[in-house]
């Protein structure tokens, strides 16, 4: 640690960790990245046009100037489809890391701190965690009625163990710290330990874990299209706009090529910077090998 | 060992029934009735009524879930709606691409990945070490069906040095078999070995730090020899229990992956499912894969004892 940072009054981690990880080139391109992806989103009528109209008189024609990317087997605008995609990835990766993380946090702490209670949780998430998430989201989506929401929620349903299991081990640990010991005994119960001692300690490994939850809600939520579940096929996605080009793979290889593209560019962003953040909380990491 | 053993097994059969229950009430609860999607739309009210008493789909739920699981017990998953064979019997016709595909890719990914975890620690912070961790990342970005269609259009498309899709069966010749399951089994292996790859050089770091390296080291044992015998060993609990960790996600990638190269495993019998709403089946391969990941966490629970001899006391 240099100088510098001693010069600071006592950082607390998640602070010296977003400190560190300011600094490195990599974090600030995938947050520019990220950025990009979310000015996409939000601008995508100012940036495209129609990406739901059909003109059969139009299918697969190359790149044209109304139609930058080309169009696809029915004739739509690929480019506009690829932009309005942008909107499903980002709304399922957010709603997905934000859900995830309220429930993961709040069942995690009480199944922290209750005995009976944990124990109950835990043989939940065992039960849950022995279901192939991919499947269970599947199952879930396509049982519901189709729309964003069911695959939200069926994307959501087998990420929440994960994030219990992580924020319970925390508090575990965080229980047998002498500050929250020491705020028991003198009587602290209830919500203000939990939002005092409690709640704190978890900030960093959760948002590390919602990071990486983020990223991969995002490539299930491809998966979902990709296979014809959850959404309706004519919503811009870009799993679904693969499986559109799965008839034209061997002839138009680019129309796959386009949505693959940016589906890994946005799901790398996001776990470069879920990477950086665990290194920067992880003290060890500047630790070398001694071979 | 054997309580040890036996204590592990125990504890599996109520998650199992956690999961029976589970994907019991998901299927059960949801809106539709299965009596009309079977009986098809000219049936009359009198054949639909007919289908419900066979099902049992008048009695109370907790009545079928006990006949269901009761039936589960022994190997009865219920028949598929669509093509009336019995669920068993299906999940045991499409077992064998799977299967393959899923021990091959295995296969592919331990050699990949614990090799270049190792060369990550040892090389830790190098430009070689980075390539490799970089490499990890990528491979956990990049989406199975993307990199699987990447591969096929470079090795099948361009180059035909492999058939594009298909799957052929063990007795037509295991060497063709290889041949068509190798592009998929590399796609899958991709997300796999980053994982493991991480996990490896994480698990070795920690080792290397250790004294007994030290002077190992001091000794003057050559490197090789270190970094096998001493670290790696040493290492083998964590790097063993992401690989049980990595197949459920390895199971879930085998679903797309054979819908990307038309493999007709149980993936695809699993999708097929799903779209026609064929009920039986999908809790039948939901319950089939949820057992399948218990017995193989009980085994990597079962390899603790071995790598560590603190475990068996």
């Amino acid at each position: 640690m240099s100088l510098a940072d001693t010069a600071h009054p006592a950082p607390t981690p998640l602070s010296r960790a977003l400190h560190h990880a300011r600094l490195n080139p990599a974090t600030v391109i995938c947050c520019a990245l990220l950025l990009g992806f979310v000015l996409i989103a939000i601008f995508a009528p100012l940036l495209a046009g129609d990406p739901i109209k059909i003109d059969p008189a139009q299918r697969l024609k190359p790149p044209s100037d109304t139609a930058i990317w080309g169009r696809d087997h029915l004739g739509r605008d690929v480019y506009a489809r690829a932009v309005y995609g942008t909107r499903v990835s980002m709304l399922v990766g957010f709603s997905v890391a934000i859900l995830v993380t309220i429930l993961g946090v709040s069942i995690g702490i009480y199944a922290g701190l209750s005995q009976i209670g944990g124990a109950v949780v835990m043989r939940l998430t065992d039960a849950m965690m022995a279901i192939p998430a991919v499947l269970l989201a599947i199952a879930f989506a396509s049982l519901m009625n189709a729309g964003l929401l069911t695959v939200i929620i069926a994307i959501t349903i087998p990420e929440v163990p994960r994030m219990v299991r992580l924020v319970r081990s925390v508090v575990l640990g965080v229980r047998q710290q002498l500050h929250v010991t020491a705020a028991i005994s003198i009587g602290t119960s209830g919500l203000p330990l939990v939002w005092r001692h409690i709640l704190p300690n978890t900030l960093g490994p959760v948002l590390v874990q919602a990071t990486y939850a983020c990223a991969s809600a995002i490539i299930a939520s491809a998966v979902l299209s990709f296979l014809g579940v959850g959404l309706s096929p004519e919503v811009p996605s870009w799993g679904g706009m693969m499986a559109d080009a799965r008839q034209q793979f061997r002839i138009h290889p680019v129309l796959m090529l386009y949505p693959g593209l940016l589906l890994s560019l946005l799901v790398l962003a996001v776990n470069i910077l879920g990477d950086r953040l665990s290194d920067a909380l992880d003290p060890r990491k500047s630790r070398r090998s001694t071979l | 060992m054997f309580a040890y053993l036996a204590g592990r097994v125990l504890s599996a059969i109520p998650i199992l029934l956690l999961v029976a229950i589970f994907i019991f009430s998901l299927v059960n609860l949801t809106p539709g009735d299965p009596a009309l999607l079977i009986a098809g739309d000219n049936a009359t009210p009198a054949q639909v009524e007919q289908i419900r008493e066979r099902l049992h789909l008048n009695e109370p739920l907790p009545t079928r879930f006990a006949i269901w699981a009761g039936n589960a017990l022994q190997l009865d998953l219920g028949t598929s709606i669509y093509s009336g064979q019995p669920v068993t019997r299906l999940i045991a016709q499409r077992i064998e691409p799977t299967f393959v595909l899923a021990a091959v890719t295995i296969i592919i990914t331990v050699l990949l990945a614990v090799p270049l975890g190792v060369i990550a620690a040892w090389k830790a912070n190098s430009w070689i070490d980075r390539a490799i961790m970089g490499f990890a990342v990528l491979g956990f970005s990049v989406p199975v069906f993307v990199i699987g269609y990447l591969l096929a259009y470079v090795f099948s498309v361009n180059l035909k040095w492999f058939p594009v899709q298909g799957y052929s069966p063990l007795a037509d010749g295991p060497l063709d078999t290889l041949r068509s399951v190798l592009l998929p089994a590399v796609a899958l292996a991709m997300v796999f070995a980053a994982l493991i790859a991480r996990v490896t050089r994480a698990a070795m770091l920690e080792v290397l730090t250790e004294n007994h390296i030290r002077t190992a080291r001091a000794k003057g044992l050559p490197t090789l020899r270190i970094l096998i015998v001493h670290a790696l060993k040493n290492a083998g609990v964590p790097v063993v229990t992401v690989i049980g960790i990595g197949i459920a996600t390895l199971v879930g990638g085998v679903v797309v992956t054979e819908s990307v190269f038309n493999i007709p495993g149980i993936g695809r019998l699993t999708v097929d499912a799903i779209t026609r709403r064929d009920y039986p089946i999908v809790q039948g391969v939901i319950l089939f894969f949820a057992a399948v990941l218990i017995v193989i966490n009980i085994l990597v629970d079962m390899s603790y004892a071995l790598l560590d001899p603190r475990v068996r006391g």
